[in-house]
């Protein structure tokens, strides 16, 4: 990411490559690590973290509880709480870096939750992993399907991306409820239950979990072409068509993809509770998932996109949630606080205020020139 | 080229088509004359397609239910939409810059709680009106200088300001703040009979839908007659070209997030004289509700398209539409959103069969 970084700069920012080329070799490491955009959302975490310390100093303490073989500690419940963030913002993050947008992950996560929780009260398997397997396979195979029509219609039929897949968050919210009749279905399953509340090693199944899948999906991207092509459609959808991408393939397996990791996400945040909320499970979700991803770094343009930028933003967001709750405030006033951290991060990494940092530290340093000239 | 082509459609010489876009060339079997007038009125063309959906549901409904084509259901057509159609117009003018607005709906529950608790401390009720207003033409005004000064993309823009308004609504209160029935702010919800007919069945205004007219009416004038309605089109059509043109890009593109935030805290005003109280979650999804409106009435969401005319029609589908949900009584309430969002669909289909038409 820090080459693509810099070429940008070059590109695109030639004060900020003045100042980098008057840079000795032992300044250019921090510079350079100022100038990453992730280094501002892991400071954003550290400063929640710190403001929690200060107003409860074992805040970040965790302890192996021996009973039940696992940490427990206010870390580990924004890791839990965060496993379903990450799998939506790393589907997201790879739709919106094809220029597109996926509104539709929210209710696609009440859609896995309520098949997987309609399945699980008919099948009436208390402990049985096969009705557990059945209930994600169905939940996710059904998601996976309507990413497929989101990816049909945006690239074969031709439609804006934004309008699909808002229909989509429409229709699949209202979906989820006809699957389950307007109700909030229960259901009882040990090892679908598991999932979200067990822990191995000591930490969360959920946190583990979405985090392997992170990393999966970042290996195949990067370690493959399909990064780049993905970046390329992003970038300039004719050209990458006159190169012989196949876009329609693409395009349909990167909302498919995002559909099969929402569905995921609506199984991790079902599984809490073991009750599908029809209009409340994946509220709203989709417009976090967005933020993290912006907040990672990537562009609602296409092209450039960082995975791990996504995952820190999810990571970020999960902690901003907690810490509002920590702190008492009304958990509805949250959004103003995610609001203020959005505007501070963007603002502090515009063009005009790094042109502005970057124009002061010329400044000093010609003035120390001319000193030293003099 | 298209939005040039479309504003100076009246003008006497044809202009020549565009190198690459052999929009009015004949394809297949149509006669050319319809294709060029389909490639020149495209805007009229979706604005006319969902004012016959309009009129095929209006035709639909009184066949099936009856009792749609009578002053006492067209009054309540008005009445409960009012705030939508205001919403629409604003949002138009976002969306035609190719832009978008997420906080609309914050807006509105900000604004009004804010009023609302201002109206109970006992504020003179029209400079309350005026702070709601105010309040609403702020966030607009923040929402675009983040756009323009920070390179803020507008969708993460307006979603932070739609964060903060409605986070801000919530640390104001978290209950329906009632407003006193005295209060003259009730009389913009005032119904005026204009028909009296037998029983109930009469026509009746509100100043809220006078309020809408007047915003529908001055939206037309500023859109089609002004040098800012035509610099509106021209940003959404080609943003560098209209720089070059040495139109005011900057200006325009602040003014219309401001236009967008004053017009939803209007409609803030006409929703909850109606209502009699607000709450931090009034509003919430209205954003998607007028987003909808604007790309039912033919609008495209890439801007340079589009008319204020189309999103009052889009406005009043998506109102009617709940009328014959609630008429037919058959329909089970977790459909709704089924339909809403299959009519969006084919709206949005039928844009793209008449687009894909162009070439």
């Amino acid at each position: 990411m820090t080459t693509d970084e810099t070429t940008d700069d070059i590109v695109e920012v030639p004060p900020v490559r003045e100042a980098r080329s008057t840079t000795g070799g032992a300044r250019a490491v921090p510079s350079r690590l100022l100038r990453s955009q992730h280094i501002w959302a892991v400071a954003a975490i550290v400063g929640l973290l710190c403001i929690n310390v200060v107003k409860d100093p074992g805040y970040l303490s965790i302890t192996y509880s021996s009973n039940t073989g696992a940490f427990v500690g206010n870390l580990v419940d924004i890791a839990r709480a965060a496993a379903p963030l990450i799998m939506i913002a790393t589907g997201m993050c790879l739709v919106i870096a094809t220029g597109g947008i996926d509104l539709s992950v929210g209710s696609m996560m009440a859609v896995a939750g309520a098949v997987a929780m309609e399945y699980l009260s008919s099948a009436n398997a208390p402990s049985s992993i096969g009705a557990a397997a059945a209930a994600i396979g169905l939940a996710v195979g059904l998601c996976a399907v309507l990413g497929a029509v989101n990816g049909i219609l945006i690239s074969v039929v031709g439609l804006q991306p934004f309008i699909t897949t808002l229909v989509m968050m429409l229709a699949g919210r209202g979906l989820a409820k006809v699957i389950t009749g307007g109700q909030n279905t229960t259901a009882v399953n040990e090892r679908y239950r598991w999932i979200a509340n067990g822990y191995v090693l000591g930490l969360p199944v959920v946190f583990l979990a979405s985090a392997a899948i992170a990393v999966a999906v970042a290996f195949v991207i990067r370690r493959s072409a399909l990064g780049m092509m993905i970046e390329s459609i992003g970038i300039n959808a004719e050209a990458s068509r006159l190169a012989g991408l196949n876009r329609r393939a693409l395009l349909i397996t990167v909302y498919v993809v995002s559909a099969f990791l929402a569905g995921i996400a609506g199984i991790f945040s079902t599984g809490t509770v073991m009750t599908v909320d029809v209009s409340q499970t994946g509220y709203q979700f989709e417009l976090d998932a967005i933020l993290a991803v912006v907040i990672g770094g990537t562009s609602l343009a296409g092209g450039r996109f960082s995975l791990a930028g996504a995952a820190i933003g999810a990571l970020l967001i999960a902690t901003l949630d907690k810490t509002v709750v920590f702190l008492g405030v009304p958990a509805s006033a949250t959004p103003a606080f995610k609001a203020a951290v959005i505007i501070v991060l963007y603002v502090a990494q515009s063009r005009r205020v790094r042109g502005w940092a970057a124009g002061l530290r010329r400044s000093r340093r010609k003035s120390v020139r001319q000193v030293v000239a003099t | 080229m298209r939005t040039t082509e479309t504003l100076e459609s009246t003008g006497p010489v044809e202009p020549t088509p565009p190198p690459g876009g052999s929009a009015a060339e004949p394809t297949g079997g149509h006669p050319p004359s319809i294709n060029r007038y389909l490639a020149r009125h495209r805007d009229a063309t979706s604005t006319g397609a969902a004012l016959l959906i309009f009129v095929a549901m209006v035709i639909y409904g009184q066949i099936t239910y009856g009792a749609i084509l009578q002053p006492s259901t067209i009054s309540n057509l008005l009445i409960n939409n009012a705030h939508l159609v205001i919403l629409a117009v604003g949002l138009t003018f976002v969306i035609l810059t190719g832009g978008i607005d997420l906080s609309v709906g914050a807006v509105i529950a900000f604004s009004s709680v804010a009023g609302m608790m201002l109206a109970q401390a006992g504020w003179n009720p029209y400079l309350v009106v005026l702070i709601m207003v105010l309040i609403g033409s702020a966030i607009g005004l923040v929402s675009g200088c983040l756009v323009e000064f920070f390179d803020m993309q507008p969708f993460i823009a307006t979603l932070s300001m739609m964060f903060l308004a409605r986070g801000l609504a919530s640390t104001l209160s978290t209950v329906p703040e009632r407003l006193d029935p005295d209060s003259p702010i009730k009389e913009l919800a005032h119904q005026w009979k204009l028909i009296d007919g037998d029983k109930v069945n009469d026509l009746v205004v509100t100043p809220g839908v006078v309020i809408a007219a007047i915003v529908v009416t001055g939206g037309l004038l500023a859109v089609h007659r002004t040098r800012f309605g035509r610099t509106v089109y021209a940003v959404g059509g080609s943003e560098p070209s209209a720089s070059l043109m040495g139109l005011p890009v900057r200006r325009t593109k602040i003014l219309v997030y401001v236009i967008s935030g004053t017009l939803a805290a209007i409609g803030g005003v006409v929703y909850t004289a109606r209502l009699g109280s607000a709450q931090n979650i009034t509003g919430i999804g209205w954003e998607l509700d007028a987003i909808a409106a604007v790309v039912i009435g033919g609008t495209l969401l890439t801007g340079g398209s589009g008319s204020i005319v189309g999103s009052v029609i889009g406005a009043f589908v998506l109102g009617l539409m709940n009328v014959l949900i609630t008429r037919d009584g058959g329909i089970r309430p977790e459909m709704t959103t089924i339909i809403t969002g299959g009519i969006l669909f084919v709206f949005v289909l039928l844009q793209r069969a008449i687009k894909g038409r162009r070439g």
